[in-house]
């Protein structure tokens, strides 16, 4: 019973971490994205350290949410154009467990890059240091939960060529709460204030999405194909 | 519908816009057996097979695996299955071997891998990268997973498509050898298999009959 559970995981997660491997330079799209447009800000809005500090919450967030959106719509449209989509729905153990290595690889080639380099644009958006772990450690546990909900809208959208504004829409509003709790879990420790709460909530968010998103992207997947 | 037969398909149709994609499809496999699926192009024989596999649900009839309906046994009937479909689901990026360790059972070891491919003529070729290599040598990749399966039954969508001669006379002693050990085989394919007498099926599309 436990090969029924866990096969797939480690394979599905290793596979595409090779492949993220071998295609660097689409790997390295979302995160040239992340930096290029967070830089645009100081210039489009002003360059004053007190005017920047109070908006970095959000600015870096929102540029987080949406490098992961752009770089989740391919997460299955190579597999379905490939065929090894079928393979993963045709093996015999529990659909969820490829997913879950699917939706974890995204993360560690995404989500985790994107939290390690964010204290770069902290410094120039002249965010105060005790605002940096909070940043780290909420937008790790954050773009788990923004890969897990991508890739819901993203295997539902998958027999649509030009999916990509319909994934946006249908992903949008159950990116909000982690947008709202993470940049909180910031400004938090920007105002000096208790920011372990806000965290909690996003590992609590972290905690269903790992539950249920597997099944859902699961059950969309039988469908799209 | 005896449970001596590997596989038995009752009745089985498939709706696409309101419309059947072919007449219903009955048929039977056993132990040893090769049924060839005939039909024209668009006839639906892809669609069958994504129907048998349990990807597409069949809008009436029932398939059933050693005498039982393939919903109830799942995980047996899928353990047992290999299908090799028309896309190869080989990856461009990962070289043959990569690809081929993927697609076998995880216990495979490396110069079982590397045996498998040097059988069906790609040695030399097995740490390039698969976009490097041809259509043929892709699909070639694709069929090693003939050799390194434990499955008893094969599902095997347009097997020598792009393969070249020698190719279908190797994928014909495969499924051969097969055949002689108590595996079933069903496949589609526009030509006649050169050595082994099978049973053909033919699958007609609505679209031809009127």
């Amino acid at each position: 019973m436990s090969a029924v559970l866990s096969g797939g995981f480690s394979a599905y997660l290793y596979r595409d971490l090779l492949l993220a491997y071998r295609c660097r330079s689409d790997l390295a799209r979302p995160l040239i994205f992340f930096l290029v447009v967070s830089t645009l800000v100081p210039l489009g809005v002003a360059p004053e350290p007190a005017r920047l500090a109070a908006l970095a919450p959000g600015i870096i967030w929102i540029m987080a949410l949406l490098a992961s959106l752009l770089s989740i719509e391919s997460l299955f449209s190579s597999d379905f154009q490939d065929g090894s989509l079928e393979q993963m729905l045709i093996a015999p153990n529990l659909l969820a467990m490829p997913i879950l290595g699917k939706v974890t690889a995204h993360w560690l080639v995404i989500g985790l890059p994107l939290a390690l380099i964010s204290p770069l644009i902290g410094i120039m958006f002249s965010l105060p240091a005790v605002a940096m772990v909070p940043m780290v450690l909420s937008l790790a546990l954050g773009t788990a939960v923004l890969s897990f909900i991508g890739a819901v809208g993203a295997a539902l959208t998958l027999p649509l060529r030009k999916g990509g504004v319909l994934l946006a829409l249908l992903v949008m509003p159950l990116y909000m709460p982690v947008l709202i709790f993470g940049s909180a879990t910031i400004q938090s420790a920007v105002d000096g204030l208790a920011w372990s709460g806000s965290l909690a909530i996003l590992g609590a968010f972290l905690a269903i999405a790992m539950a249920l998103c597997p099944l859902a992207i699961a059950a969309a997947l039988r469908l799209s194909s | 519908m005896s449970a001596k037969n590997i596989l038995t398909v009752e009745n089985i149709a498939f709706e696409r816009n309101d419309n059947l994609l072919f007449h219903p499809v009955d048929l039977a496999l056993s132990r040893g057996e090769a049924l060839h699926i005939e039909g024209s192009n668009g006839s639906g024989k892809t669609t069958l097979f994504r129907l048998l596999t349990g990807v597409l649900q069949p809008s009436c009839g029932s398939v059933y695996f050693r005498g039982k309906p393939i919903e109830q046994c799942r995980y047996d009937y899928l353990s047992e299955l290999l299908f090799i479909g028309h896309q190869s689901a080989v990856k461009g990026m990962l070289s043959a071997q990569e690809n081929l360790k993927w697609m076998s059972p995880p216990a495979t070891s490396a110069e079982e891998l590397a045996c498998a491919l040097s059988s069906v003529g790609l040695e030399g070729y097995t740490h390039i990268p698969c976009h490097n290599l041809s259509a043929g040598q892709h699909r070639r990749v694709a069929l090693a997973r003939l050799i390194t399966s434990k499955a008893s039954l094969w599902y095997l969508d347009e097997p020598f498509a792009a393969l070249d001669k020698q190719g279908i006379a190797l994928i014909e002693s495969c499924m051969q050898a097969h055949i002689e050990q108590g595996g079933a085989i069903l496949f589609s394919s526009h030509q006649d298999l050169a050595k082994t007498a099978v049973r053909k099926y033919s699958i007609v599309g609505y679209q031809e009959a009127f």
